[in-house]
Protein backbone atom coordinates (compact mmCIF):
# COMPACT_ATOMS: atom_id res chain seq x y z
CA UNK A 1 0.00 0.00 0.00
CA UNK A 2 0.97 3.59 -0.39
CA UNK A 3 -0.53 6.99 -0.98
CA UNK A 4 -1.01 9.68 -3.59
CA UNK A 5 -1.24 13.38 -2.88
CA UNK A 6 -3.91 15.28 -4.76
CA UNK A 7 -4.30 19.05 -4.74
CA UNK A 8 -7.87 20.05 -5.55
CA UNK A 9 -8.98 23.10 -7.52
CA UNK A 10 -9.27 25.15 -4.33
CA UNK A 11 -5.61 24.44 -3.60
CA UNK A 12 -6.19 21.98 -0.77
CA UNK A 13 -3.87 18.97 -0.66
CA UNK A 14 -5.37 15.54 0.12
CA UNK A 15 -3.44 12.38 0.91
CA UNK A 16 -5.29 9.33 -0.39
CA UNK A 17 -4.59 5.65 0.19
CA UNK A 18 -3.79 4.11 -3.14
CA UNK A 19 -4.60 0.62 -4.37
CA UNK A 20 -2.31 -1.31 -6.66
CA UNK A 21 -3.81 -1.90 -10.08
CA UNK A 22 -6.25 1.01 -9.82
CA UNK A 23 -5.96 3.94 -12.15
CA UNK A 24 -5.12 7.22 -10.46
CA UNK A 25 -8.44 8.61 -11.77
CA UNK A 26 -10.29 5.78 -10.02
CA UNK A 27 -8.47 6.38 -6.74
CA UNK A 28 -9.29 10.09 -6.85
CA UNK A 29 -12.94 9.45 -7.76
CA UNK A 30 -13.32 6.73 -5.15
CA UNK A 31 -12.23 9.19 -2.47
CA UNK A 32 -14.93 11.58 -3.62
CA UNK A 33 -12.75 14.36 -4.99
CA UNK A 34 -14.30 16.24 -7.92
CA UNK A 35 -12.92 14.44 -10.95
CA UNK A 36 -15.40 13.69 -13.68
CA UNK A 37 -14.02 10.69 -15.59
CA UNK A 38 -16.95 10.90 -17.97
CA UNK A 39 -15.93 8.11 -20.34
CA UNK A 40 -15.08 5.75 -17.49
CA UNK A 41 -11.37 5.48 -18.19
CA UNK A 42 -11.50 4.72 -21.91
CA UNK A 43 -9.15 7.60 -22.79
CA UNK A 44 -11.96 9.30 -24.68
CA UNK A 45 -12.85 12.50 -22.84
CA UNK A 46 -9.96 14.20 -20.97
CA UNK A 47 -12.18 15.04 -17.99
CA UNK A 48 -9.63 13.38 -15.65
CA UNK A 49 -6.87 15.80 -16.66
CA UNK A 50 -4.24 16.40 -13.96
CA UNK A 51 -0.90 18.16 -13.65
CA UNK A 52 1.83 15.84 -12.38
CA UNK A 53 4.53 17.28 -10.12
CA UNK A 54 7.76 17.70 -12.04
CA UNK A 55 9.80 15.21 -10.01
CA UNK A 56 7.26 12.47 -10.88
CA UNK A 57 7.03 13.06 -14.63
CA UNK A 58 9.94 10.75 -15.51
CA UNK A 59 8.63 7.94 -13.32
CA UNK A 60 5.46 7.52 -15.39
CA UNK A 61 5.09 5.64 -18.62
CA UNK A 62 5.02 8.25 -21.37
CA UNK A 63 1.60 9.10 -22.81
CA UNK A 64 0.33 7.03 -25.74
CA UNK A 65 -0.72 8.70 -29.00
CA UNK A 66 -4.30 8.17 -27.90
CA UNK A 67 -3.68 10.08 -24.67
CA UNK A 68 -1.91 12.88 -26.57
CA UNK A 69 -4.95 13.15 -28.87
CA UNK A 70 -7.21 13.58 -25.86
CA UNK A 71 -4.85 16.09 -24.25
CA UNK A 72 -5.39 18.15 -27.41
CA UNK A 73 -8.91 18.84 -26.16
CA UNK A 74 -7.92 20.64 -22.96
CA UNK A 75 -5.59 23.49 -22.04
CA UNK A 76 -2.40 21.69 -21.09
CA UNK A 77 0.90 22.36 -19.40
CA UNK A 78 4.05 20.31 -20.02
CA UNK A 79 3.08 18.35 -16.89
CA UNK A 80 -0.40 17.42 -18.17
CA UNK A 81 -1.53 13.79 -18.04
CA UNK A 82 -4.85 11.96 -18.03
CA UNK A 83 -5.12 10.30 -14.65
CA UNK A 84 -7.08 7.38 -16.14
CA UNK A 85 -3.95 6.42 -18.02
CA UNK A 86 -1.75 6.19 -14.92
CA UNK A 87 -1.97 2.76 -13.36
CA UNK A 88 -0.92 2.97 -9.71
CA UNK A 89 1.93 0.70 -8.61
CA UNK A 90 3.96 0.82 -5.37
CA UNK A 91 6.71 2.67 -7.28
CA UNK A 92 4.27 5.57 -7.45
CA UNK A 93 3.95 5.80 -3.64
CA UNK A 94 3.78 9.51 -2.87
CA UNK A 95 2.77 10.55 -6.41
CA UNK A 96 1.83 14.22 -6.42
CA UNK A 97 -0.85 15.52 -8.80
CA UNK A 98 -3.06 18.60 -9.10
CA UNK A 99 -6.57 18.55 -10.59
CA UNK A 100 -6.58 20.67 -13.75
CA UNK A 101 -9.18 23.42 -14.01
CA UNK A 102 -12.37 22.74 -15.97
CA UNK A 103 -13.95 25.23 -18.34
CA UNK A 104 -17.15 25.85 -16.38
CA UNK B 1 -51.05 25.86 -28.57
CA UNK B 2 -51.84 25.16 -32.18
CA UNK B 3 -48.67 23.77 -33.66
CA UNK B 4 -47.49 20.82 -31.65
CA UNK B 5 -46.74 17.12 -31.98
CA UNK B 6 -48.94 14.75 -30.02
CA UNK B 7 -47.41 11.44 -29.08
CA UNK B 8 -47.49 8.86 -26.29
CA UNK B 9 -43.94 9.28 -25.05
CA UNK B 10 -41.06 11.67 -25.57
CA UNK B 11 -37.67 10.08 -24.95
CA UNK B 12 -34.94 12.56 -24.13
CA UNK B 13 -31.64 11.17 -25.37
CA UNK B 14 -31.04 8.82 -28.29
CA UNK B 15 -28.20 6.81 -26.76
CA UNK B 16 -28.31 3.02 -26.50
CA UNK B 17 -30.71 3.05 -23.55
CA UNK B 18 -33.12 5.53 -25.15
CA UNK B 19 -33.06 3.48 -28.36
CA UNK B 20 -33.83 0.22 -26.60
CA UNK B 21 -36.70 1.87 -24.72
CA UNK B 22 -38.32 2.38 -28.14
CA UNK B 23 -38.32 -1.40 -28.53
CA UNK B 24 -39.86 -2.13 -25.14
CA UNK B 25 -42.48 0.59 -25.61
CA UNK B 26 -43.17 -0.54 -29.17
CA UNK B 27 -44.03 -4.07 -28.06
CA UNK B 28 -46.69 -2.47 -25.87
CA UNK B 29 -48.06 -0.38 -28.78
CA UNK B 30 -46.66 2.83 -27.38
CA UNK B 31 -45.45 5.41 -29.90
CA UNK B 32 -42.54 7.68 -29.24
CA UNK B 33 -40.44 10.57 -30.42
CA UNK B 34 -36.77 10.86 -29.47
CA UNK B 35 -34.88 14.12 -29.02
CA UNK B 36 -31.10 14.43 -28.98
CA UNK B 37 -28.76 17.38 -29.00
CA UNK B 38 -26.25 15.57 -31.22
CA UNK B 39 -26.69 15.47 -35.00
CA UNK B 40 -26.64 11.65 -34.85
CA UNK B 41 -28.10 8.85 -32.77
CA UNK B 42 -26.08 6.72 -30.35
CA UNK B 43 -25.09 9.15 -27.59
CA UNK B 44 -21.73 8.50 -25.96
CA UNK B 45 -21.34 5.20 -27.85
CA UNK B 46 -21.36 7.03 -31.17
CA UNK B 47 -19.78 10.30 -30.08
CA UNK B 48 -17.08 9.29 -27.61
CA UNK B 49 -16.12 5.73 -28.49
CA UNK B 50 -17.60 4.54 -31.82
CA UNK B 51 -14.55 2.35 -32.53
CA UNK B 52 -13.99 1.10 -28.96
CA UNK B 53 -14.87 -2.53 -28.32
CA UNK B 54 -17.46 -3.18 -25.60
CA UNK B 55 -17.31 -6.60 -23.96
CA UNK B 56 -20.20 -6.58 -21.50
CA UNK B 57 -23.30 -6.44 -23.66
CA UNK B 58 -25.19 -9.71 -23.09
CA UNK B 59 -24.99 -11.94 -26.14
CA UNK B 60 -22.16 -9.97 -27.74
CA UNK B 61 -18.68 -11.20 -26.81
CA UNK B 62 -17.49 -7.99 -28.47
CA UNK B 63 -19.26 -5.12 -30.17
CA UNK B 64 -18.04 -1.61 -30.95
CA UNK B 65 -19.92 1.45 -29.75
CA UNK B 66 -21.13 2.19 -33.27
CA UNK B 67 -21.86 -1.49 -33.93
CA UNK B 68 -24.16 -1.59 -30.91
CA UNK B 69 -25.97 1.55 -32.04
CA UNK B 70 -26.41 0.18 -35.57
CA UNK B 71 -27.87 -3.05 -34.20
CA UNK B 72 -30.26 -1.18 -31.90
CA UNK B 73 -31.43 0.95 -34.84
CA UNK B 74 -32.15 -2.23 -36.80
CA UNK B 75 -33.95 -3.73 -33.81
CA UNK B 76 -36.32 -0.76 -33.34
CA UNK B 77 -36.93 -0.19 -37.04
CA UNK B 78 -40.37 -1.93 -36.98
CA UNK B 79 -41.61 0.70 -34.53
CA UNK B 80 -40.76 3.63 -36.74
CA UNK B 81 -39.74 6.11 -34.06
CA UNK B 82 -39.33 9.76 -35.04
CA UNK B 83 -35.99 11.38 -34.29
CA UNK B 84 -35.46 15.05 -33.58
CA UNK B 85 -31.71 15.48 -33.74
CA UNK B 86 -29.69 18.61 -33.15
CA UNK B 87 -32.32 19.74 -30.67
CA UNK B 88 -32.11 20.21 -26.93
CA UNK B 89 -35.10 19.98 -24.64
CA UNK B 90 -35.38 23.39 -23.08
CA UNK B 91 -38.51 23.05 -20.98
CA UNK B 92 -40.70 20.31 -19.61
CA UNK B 93 -43.97 21.31 -17.93
CA UNK B 94 -46.62 19.18 -16.40
CA UNK B 95 -50.10 20.02 -17.72
CA UNK B 96 -51.94 16.96 -16.40
CA UNK B 97 -52.63 15.37 -13.04
CA UNK B 98 -50.70 12.71 -11.09
CA UNK B 99 -53.36 10.17 -12.10
CA UNK B 100 -53.45 11.20 -15.75
CA UNK B 101 -50.09 12.83 -16.46
CA UNK B 102 -49.67 15.03 -19.51
CA UNK B 103 -46.60 17.01 -20.41
CA UNK B 104 -45.58 19.81 -22.71
CA UNK B 105 -42.01 19.48 -23.93
CA UNK B 106 -40.25 22.25 -25.85
CA UNK B 107 -36.93 22.15 -27.66
CA UNK B 108 -34.63 25.06 -28.29
CA UNK B 109 -33.27 25.12 -31.85
CA UNK B 110 -36.41 24.67 -33.94
CA UNK B 111 -38.73 25.31 -31.05
CA UNK B 112 -40.64 22.06 -31.57
CA UNK B 113 -43.41 21.49 -29.02
CA UNK B 114 -44.64 18.07 -27.98
CA UNK B 115 -47.61 17.04 -25.88
CA UNK B 116 -47.21 13.55 -24.43
CA UNK B 117 -48.45 11.27 -21.68
CA UNK B 118 -45.05 10.23 -20.38
CA UNK B 119 -41.48 11.42 -20.63
CA UNK B 120 -38.49 9.12 -20.40
CA UNK B 121 -35.23 10.82 -19.61
CA UNK B 122 -32.39 8.73 -21.03
CA UNK B 123 -29.88 11.56 -21.12
CA UNK B 124 -26.76 9.73 -19.91
CA UNK B 125 -24.30 12.26 -18.55
CA UNK B 126 -26.46 15.14 -19.78
CA UNK B 127 -26.27 17.02 -23.04
CA UNK B 128 -23.16 17.19 -25.16
CA UNK B 129 -21.86 20.72 -25.33
CA UNK B 130 -18.63 22.29 -26.57
CA UNK B 131 -15.78 21.98 -24.11
CA UNK B 132 -14.87 25.46 -22.94
CA UNK B 133 -11.23 26.22 -22.23
CA UNK B 134 -10.56 27.43 -18.69
CA UNK B 135 -9.57 30.99 -19.60
CA UNK B 136 -10.38 33.84 -17.23
CA UNK B 137 -13.34 35.95 -18.30
CA UNK B 138 -13.94 34.02 -21.53
CA UNK B 139 -17.73 34.14 -20.90
CA UNK B 140 -17.69 37.91 -21.44
CA UNK B 141 -16.64 37.35 -25.05
CA UNK B 142 -18.84 34.38 -25.92
CA UNK B 143 -21.25 35.15 -28.73
CA UNK B 144 -19.46 38.38 -29.66
CA UNK B 145 -15.82 37.42 -30.17
CA UNK B 146 -15.54 33.82 -28.97
CA UNK B 147 -17.49 31.10 -30.79
CA UNK B 148 -17.52 27.34 -30.27
CA UNK B 149 -19.11 26.63 -33.65
CA UNK B 150 -19.28 28.33 -37.03
CA UNK B 151 -22.85 29.01 -38.09
CA UNK B 152 -22.28 31.63 -40.78
CA UNK B 153 -18.86 31.87 -42.40
CA UNK B 154 -19.58 35.42 -43.57
CA UNK B 155 -19.32 36.61 -39.97
CA UNK B 156 -15.59 36.06 -40.19
CA UNK B 157 -14.89 37.88 -43.45
CA UNK B 158 -12.15 40.45 -43.04
CA UNK B 159 -11.51 39.43 -39.42
CA UNK B 160 -8.33 38.41 -37.68
CA UNK B 161 -9.28 34.90 -36.69
CA UNK B 162 -7.58 32.72 -34.07
CA UNK B 163 -8.51 29.04 -34.23
CA UNK B 164 -7.46 26.84 -31.31
CA UNK B 165 -7.23 23.07 -31.50
CA UNK B 166 -5.75 20.24 -33.54
CA UNK B 167 -8.68 18.04 -34.56
CA UNK B 168 -10.93 17.89 -37.60
CA UNK B 169 -13.08 20.89 -36.66
CA UNK B 170 -10.05 23.12 -36.06
CA UNK B 171 -8.35 22.08 -39.27
CA UNK B 172 -11.49 22.15 -41.44
CA UNK B 173 -12.38 25.65 -40.34
CA UNK B 174 -8.77 26.75 -40.72
CA UNK B 175 -8.74 25.92 -44.42
CA UNK B 176 -12.33 27.12 -44.95
CA UNK B 177 -11.97 30.47 -43.22
CA UNK B 178 -8.43 31.28 -44.34
CA UNK B 179 -9.54 32.64 -47.76
CA UNK B 180 -12.03 35.12 -46.26
CA UNK B 181 -10.25 36.07 -43.02
CA UNK B 182 -8.00 39.10 -42.92
CA UNK B 183 -5.44 36.91 -41.19
CA UNK B 184 -5.83 33.44 -39.82
CA UNK B 185 -3.81 31.97 -36.99
CA UNK B 186 -4.01 28.36 -35.89
CA UNK B 187 -2.86 27.55 -32.38
CA UNK B 188 -2.27 24.01 -31.17
CA UNK B 189 -0.39 22.55 -28.22
CA UNK B 190 1.92 20.38 -30.32
CA UNK B 191 3.02 19.96 -33.90
CA UNK B 192 0.82 16.94 -34.53
CA UNK B 193 -2.78 16.99 -35.73
CA UNK B 194 -5.46 14.32 -35.61
CA UNK B 195 -7.37 15.41 -38.67
CA UNK B 196 -7.81 14.26 -42.24
CA UNK B 197 -4.28 14.13 -43.75
CA UNK B 198 -5.17 16.19 -46.82
CA UNK B 199 -6.56 18.97 -44.62
CA UNK B 200 -3.41 18.96 -42.51
CA UNK B 201 -1.33 19.11 -45.71
CA UNK B 202 -3.39 22.02 -47.03
CA UNK B 203 -2.85 23.89 -43.75
CA UNK B 204 0.88 23.21 -43.87
CA UNK B 205 1.12 24.56 -47.42
CA UNK B 206 -0.78 27.72 -46.41
CA UNK B 207 1.74 28.20 -43.60
CA UNK B 208 4.67 27.57 -45.94
CA UNK B 209 3.39 30.14 -48.44
CA UNK B 210 2.96 32.69 -45.68
CA UNK B 211 -0.83 32.88 -46.06
CA UNK B 212 -1.55 31.95 -42.47
CA UNK B 213 0.27 31.48 -39.16
CA UNK B 214 0.71 28.38 -37.04
CA UNK B 215 1.67 28.76 -33.39
CA UNK B 216 2.39 26.01 -30.90
CA UNK B 217 1.24 26.71 -27.36
CA UNK B 218 -1.83 27.44 -25.27
CA UNK B 219 -4.00 30.47 -24.70
CA UNK B 220 -3.18 31.68 -21.19
CA UNK B 221 -5.27 34.86 -21.25
CA UNK B 222 -7.39 36.96 -23.57
CA UNK B 223 -7.33 40.74 -23.90
CA UNK B 224 -10.04 43.06 -25.01
CA UNK B 225 -12.59 45.58 -23.99
CA UNK B 226 -16.35 45.52 -23.66
CA UNK B 227 -16.87 42.03 -25.12
CA UNK B 228 -14.63 42.86 -28.09
CA UNK B 229 -11.53 40.74 -28.36
CA UNK B 230 -8.21 42.37 -29.19
CA UNK B 231 -5.72 39.60 -28.67
CA UNK B 232 -4.77 36.37 -27.00
CA UNK B 233 -1.73 35.67 -24.87
CA UNK B 234 -0.04 32.50 -26.06
CA UNK B 235 2.07 30.51 -23.63
CA UNK B 236 4.61 28.10 -25.05
CA UNK B 237 5.83 24.96 -23.33
CA UNK B 238 9.04 26.72 -22.30
CA UNK B 239 6.94 29.23 -20.35
CA UNK B 240 7.51 32.18 -22.69
CA UNK B 241 4.50 34.24 -23.68
CA UNK B 242 3.56 36.42 -26.62
CA UNK B 243 0.47 38.22 -27.85
CA UNK B 244 -1.44 37.30 -31.02
CA UNK B 245 -3.72 39.99 -32.47
CA UNK B 246 -7.20 38.70 -33.12
CA UNK B 247 -10.81 39.89 -33.41
CA UNK B 248 -12.35 36.47 -32.95
CA UNK B 249 -11.31 33.24 -31.32
CA UNK B 250 -12.72 29.82 -32.20
CA UNK B 251 -11.74 27.15 -29.65
CA UNK B 252 -12.40 23.61 -30.96
CA UNK B 253 -11.78 21.36 -27.98
CA UNK B 254 -14.42 18.75 -28.66
CA UNK B 255 -17.52 18.01 -26.63
CA UNK B 256 -18.25 17.31 -23.01
CA UNK B 257 -21.47 16.56 -21.14
CA UNK B 258 -23.40 18.98 -18.95
CA UNK B 259 -26.63 18.34 -17.08
CA UNK B 260 -28.19 21.41 -18.70
CA UNK B 261 -31.87 22.34 -18.40
CA UNK B 262 -32.83 19.05 -16.66
CA UNK B 263 -32.02 20.85 -13.41
CA UNK B 264 -34.97 23.20 -13.98
CA UNK B 265 -37.74 20.66 -14.47
CA UNK B 266 -38.82 20.26 -10.86
CA UNK B 267 -37.19 16.86 -10.46
CA UNK B 268 -35.39 15.78 -7.34
CA UNK B 269 -31.68 15.64 -8.04
CA UNK B 270 -28.85 13.97 -6.20
CA UNK B 271 -25.36 14.99 -7.33
CA UNK B 272 -26.59 15.74 -10.85
CA UNK B 273 -28.41 12.40 -11.06
CA UNK B 274 -32.15 11.76 -10.98
CA UNK B 275 -33.33 9.46 -8.15
CA UNK B 276 -35.87 6.84 -9.22
CA UNK B 277 -37.60 3.84 -7.67
CA UNK B 278 -36.46 0.40 -8.81
CA UNK B 279 -39.89 -0.95 -9.68
CA UNK B 280 -40.87 1.54 -12.38
CA UNK B 281 -37.82 3.82 -12.66
CA UNK B 282 -40.15 6.75 -12.20
CA UNK B 283 -38.95 10.07 -10.79
CA UNK B 284 -40.67 12.11 -8.08
CA UNK B 285 -42.97 13.42 -10.81
CA UNK B 286 -45.51 10.76 -11.89
CA UNK B 287 -45.18 10.16 -15.64
CA UNK B 288 -41.54 11.24 -15.84
CA UNK B 289 -39.10 8.32 -15.89
CA UNK B 290 -35.31 8.28 -15.86
CA UNK B 291 -33.29 5.35 -17.21
CA UNK B 292 -29.61 4.72 -17.92
CA UNK B 293 -26.64 6.67 -16.61
CA UNK B 294 -28.73 9.71 -15.65
CA UNK B 295 -30.61 7.95 -12.84
CA UNK B 296 -29.57 6.79 -9.39
CA UNK B 297 -30.92 4.28 -6.87
CA UNK B 298 -29.35 2.02 -4.24
CA UNK B 299 -26.97 -0.35 -5.99
CA UNK B 300 -27.03 1.49 -9.31
CA UNK B 301 -24.38 0.41 -11.80
CA UNK B 302 -23.73 2.63 -14.79
CA UNK B 303 -23.82 -0.18 -17.32
CA UNK B 304 -25.62 -0.19 -20.65
CA UNK B 305 -27.26 -3.50 -19.71
CA UNK B 306 -28.75 -1.94 -16.56
CA UNK B 307 -30.30 0.77 -18.73
CA UNK B 308 -31.93 -1.85 -20.95
CA UNK B 309 -33.54 -3.49 -17.92
CA UNK B 310 -34.68 -0.14 -16.58
CA UNK B 311 -36.34 0.71 -19.91
CA UNK B 312 -38.27 -2.57 -19.95
CA UNK B 313 -39.67 -1.97 -16.47
CA UNK B 314 -40.46 1.69 -17.09
CA UNK B 315 -42.42 0.69 -20.21
CA UNK B 316 -44.78 -1.39 -18.05
CA UNK B 317 -45.80 1.67 -16.03
CA UNK B 318 -45.92 3.93 -19.09
CA UNK B 319 -48.49 1.50 -20.52
CA UNK B 320 -50.80 2.28 -17.59
CA UNK B 321 -50.62 5.99 -18.35
CA UNK B 322 -51.06 5.58 -22.10
CA UNK B 323 -53.78 2.89 -21.95
CA UNK B 324 -55.41 3.28 -18.52
CA UNK B 325 -58.32 1.01 -19.51
CA UNK B 326 -56.24 -1.83 -20.93
CA UNK B 327 -54.96 -4.76 -18.95
CA UNK B 328 -51.37 -5.54 -19.83
CA UNK B 329 -50.69 -9.12 -20.83
CA UNK B 330 -47.09 -10.21 -20.35
CA UNK B 331 -45.82 -11.96 -23.47
CA UNK B 332 -42.64 -13.31 -25.03
CA UNK B 333 -41.39 -12.49 -28.51
CA UNK B 334 -40.56 -16.18 -29.00
CA UNK B 335 -44.15 -17.32 -28.68
CA UNK B 336 -46.55 -14.41 -29.06
CA UNK B 337 -48.01 -14.02 -32.54
CA UNK B 338 -49.21 -10.54 -31.68
CA UNK B 339 -45.70 -9.41 -30.70
CA UNK B 340 -44.28 -11.06 -33.80
CA UNK B 341 -46.79 -9.16 -35.94
CA UNK B 342 -45.58 -5.90 -34.42
CA UNK B 343 -42.02 -6.90 -35.24
CA UNK B 344 -43.04 -7.80 -38.78
CA UNK B 345 -41.82 -11.38 -38.40
CA UNK B 346 -45.10 -13.30 -37.96
CA UNK B 347 -45.40 -16.32 -40.19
Amino acid sequence: MGVIHVTDRAGQRHTLDAIEGWRVMEIIRDWGLPIEGLCGGACECATCHVFVAEEWMDKLFPPTDEEEDQLDTVVTKPSSRLSCQILWTPELDGLEVTLAPTGD
Amino acid sequence: MTDHIETDVVIIGAGPVGLFAVFELGLLDIKCHLIDILPKVGGQCAELYPEKPIYDIPGFPMVTGQGLVDNLMAQIEPFNPTFHLNEMVESLESIGTPEAPLFRVRTSENGTTFVCKSVIIAAGGGSFQPKKPPIDNIEAYEGTSVFYAVRKMEMFRGKKVLIVGGGDSALDWTVNLQPIAKRLTLLHRRDAFRAAPHTVEKMRSLVASGDMDLHLGQVSAIKGDNHVLEGAVIRKDDGSEHLVDCDVMLPFFGLTMKLGPIADWGLNLHENLVPVDTEKFETNVPGIFAIGDINTYPGKLKLILSGFHEGALAAQKVHRYVYPEKKLLFQYTTSSTSLQKKLGVAA
